[in-house]
């Protein structure tokens, strides 16, 4: 089932002509309709979840701009970093008028003066091309000045950022937007309150899958979008699989209709070479890596299970690792990672990621002792919940889930007894 | 002190500007300019596109240290940003950049003697899928191996040198 890569059932759904003619800006249209508050409670009644990793609820979070304000954005998150994570651009490539169909529909609900579409800059060509969408989309009058008569105005604009994974985060993407340096805001004031969003006024940040699921939800309402995947995780999810197997890519599901096992093996081509499994990154860099056991592999890919099992959905980047794989040598390439992306702002993150870099370095060189895999999980273990945004937390996953889960990985390159996570 | 940017790109500029309720927030996309036209963010283009945003000089070059594709430094004509994170590395991406550096003779973050090639590792730029994969300026080239990255140079070399004809 495919609401998000529409292209597989309609080839060249990305040119404006074909996509209204497969019903395309009908949900927005529809929307122009219903008072914005209705949009809203719409969404919040579909249970929409961010994609973006946080997994907030869509609609909740639009409903905690203020409206008596005169001046509101929507801002589109579309900085997709994250490792492992190639959602977002396969869809402003292919299904790009579903997101700025989203986009517009969110903005008339927070009754937006002005869209701004982030994006890393090295979606150069995709920003470009987008700007010629845009384009499409205000000659048809979707765009600009008093929208189908609707008396509303809004405009929509692209913005290059130009390599940051911390932009990312959405309080360091409106800083980075304002043209100031790309580090995270204090919190409160949140994005969506006076003060806290765009030029201080208050916005809506959203992830491009999350706005890409919109039209569909008001199109066919909430009811008919909650009969796809579980009670607590609504629709479909894009799964960007990567790493060893043998048909990487996207692969959009209703969450909770598939495991990891029959997205791993039935859908991107199983192992290569004949080799086993030995462990799945859920959600990138970010998320706490898990031992490919049968529970695992058969857990099915929602947000609730995989929170069972300790690890997170996030975006879906799910990267596989065969049995070849030096887990340290994993811990160490998402640390350098972090050390690199860490903005600097907040010490422990600066500091730590630092730290684990260099001990994980001495370990790898075979110089480790075996106290140095305590002192990287207590080193990680300070950094969790102490810093302004989610990286410091990300940072200190790669450490303390590998240590926990693989320490003999760890034991091969020190030797010495390893003390269990948290003693 | 004349602004060559401002004249020389008049329309770009005010497109950009435009967009923006504050000035600053056109610093990103000003820049990109300023190094198309210096080929990098010499002090002349930071100063230029500090007087466009009006910013400080000093605020423009903090803007342009804290991202990864703004040239610092004067690079060669093809800027390559080779990934070599997780997901690629995976898939033989370190390998490969080894495999490259020494098939061009240089370091990690190094330029070829005549000045054509730059070449960097970088992290993740969402093209897990299609790894091992690079940036050239600002295109993306995918499912790389060693003989698709011969001809590659060779293409490149031979715009460089078709560019540095055109420029005499």
């Amino acid at each position: 089932m495919n609401i998000i890569f529409r292209e597989k059932d309609i080839p060249n759904i990305r040119e404006f002509d074909v996509y209204v003619k497969h019903d395309g800006y009908k949900a927005f249209e529809k929307a122009l309709r219903m008072k914005p508050i209705d949009v809203i409670n719409e969404v919040k009644a579909s249970n929409l979840r961010g994609r973006g990793g946080a997994g907030f609820p869509t609609g909740v979070k639009w409903s905690f701009i203020p409206q008596s304000e005169p001046i509101k954005y929507v801002v589109v998150n579309a900085d997709e970093s994250e490792t492992g994570t190639f959602k977002d651009r396969q869809i402003m490539e292919n299904n790009p008028h579903q997101l700025i169909e989203g986009a517009l529909i969110a903005a008339w609900a927070i009754q937006a003066t002005a869209v701004y579409i982030y994006l890393r800059g090295e979606f150069w060509d995709i920003a470009h091309a987008l700007d010629k969408h845009i384009e499409d989309a205000r000659q048809a009058g979707y765009v600009g000045e008093n929208i189908k008569g609707s008396g509303w105005s809004c405009e929509v604009y692209t913005h290059l950022g130009a390599g940051a994974y911390i932009c990312g985060e959405e309080s360091a993407l409106l800083n980075s937007l304002e043209g100031k340096l790309g580090q995270p805001r204090v919190r409160p004031p949140f994005p969506a309150q006076k003060g806290g969003g765009l030029y201080s006024e208050p916005t809506v940040v959203n992830n491009v899958e999350t706005l890409a699921n919109v039209p569909f939800i008001i199109m066919n309402g909430a009811d008919e979008y909650k009969k796809i995947g579980t009670e607590q995780s609504t629709g479909t999810k894009i799964f960007c699989v990567s790493g060893h197997v043998n048909n990487p890519g996207n692969f959009e599901f209703p969450m909770g209709e598939i495991t990891f096992r029959q997205l791993i093996f039935d859908h991107a081509g199983g192992i290569p070479d004949g080799k086993q499994i030995k462990a799945i990154l859920p959600s990138g860099g970010s998320g706490p890596i898990v031992p490919a056991t049968d529970e695992i592999l058969d857990t099915p890919l929602t947000y609730e299970d995989l929170q069972k099992h300790g690890t997170i959905l996030g975006s879906a980047s799910i990267i596989i690792l065969d049995e070849t794989v030096d887990i340290t040598w994993a811990a160490s390439k998402m640390t350098k990672f972090f050390k690199h992306e860490s903005c600097g702002k907040c010490t422990p993150c600066r500091e730590g990621t630092y730290w684990l870099d260099k001990v994980l370095d001495r370990i790898l060189r075979g110089e480790g002792k075996p106290s140095d895999v305590d002192l990287i999980n207590n080193i990680a273990a300070n950094m969790q919940g102490v810093t302004l945004c989610a990286l410091g937390d990300f940072a200190a996953n790669p450490i303390l889930a590998t240590i926990k889960h693989f320490p003999n990985d760890f034991m091969a390159h020190v030797g010495g007894e390893l003390k269990a996570a948290g003693d | 002190m004349a602004n060559t940017l401002a004249e020389k790109y008049a329309e770009r500029i005010q497109h950009h500007l435009s967009k923006y309720p504050d000035k600053r927030s056109a610093v990103m996309p000003l820049l990109y300019i300023a190094q198309e036209e210096y080929g990098w963010l010499s002090p002349q283009g930071i100063e230029e596109v500090a007087e466009l945003c009006d910013m400080d000089p000093t605020q423009v070059k903090s803007i342009a240290g804290f991202y990864t594709m703004y040239r610092e430094q004067p690079k060669g004509k093809f800027w390559l940003h080779v990934c070599t994170d997780l997901p690629c590395a995976l898939k033989g991406a370190e390998t490969f950049y080894a495999d490259l550096l020494a098939h061009l003779g240089i370091e990690d973050g190094g330029t070829t003697e005549d000045g054509t090639f730059t070449v960097e590792h970088v992290m993740c730029l969402a093209a897990c899928d299609r790894a091992p994969m690079l940036q050239c300026n600002f295109h993306f080239h995918e499912h790389l191996d060693m003989d698709k990255m011969r001809e590659l140079l060779d293409q490149w070399r031979k715009e460089a040198e078709a560019y540095a004809n055109k420029d005499v």
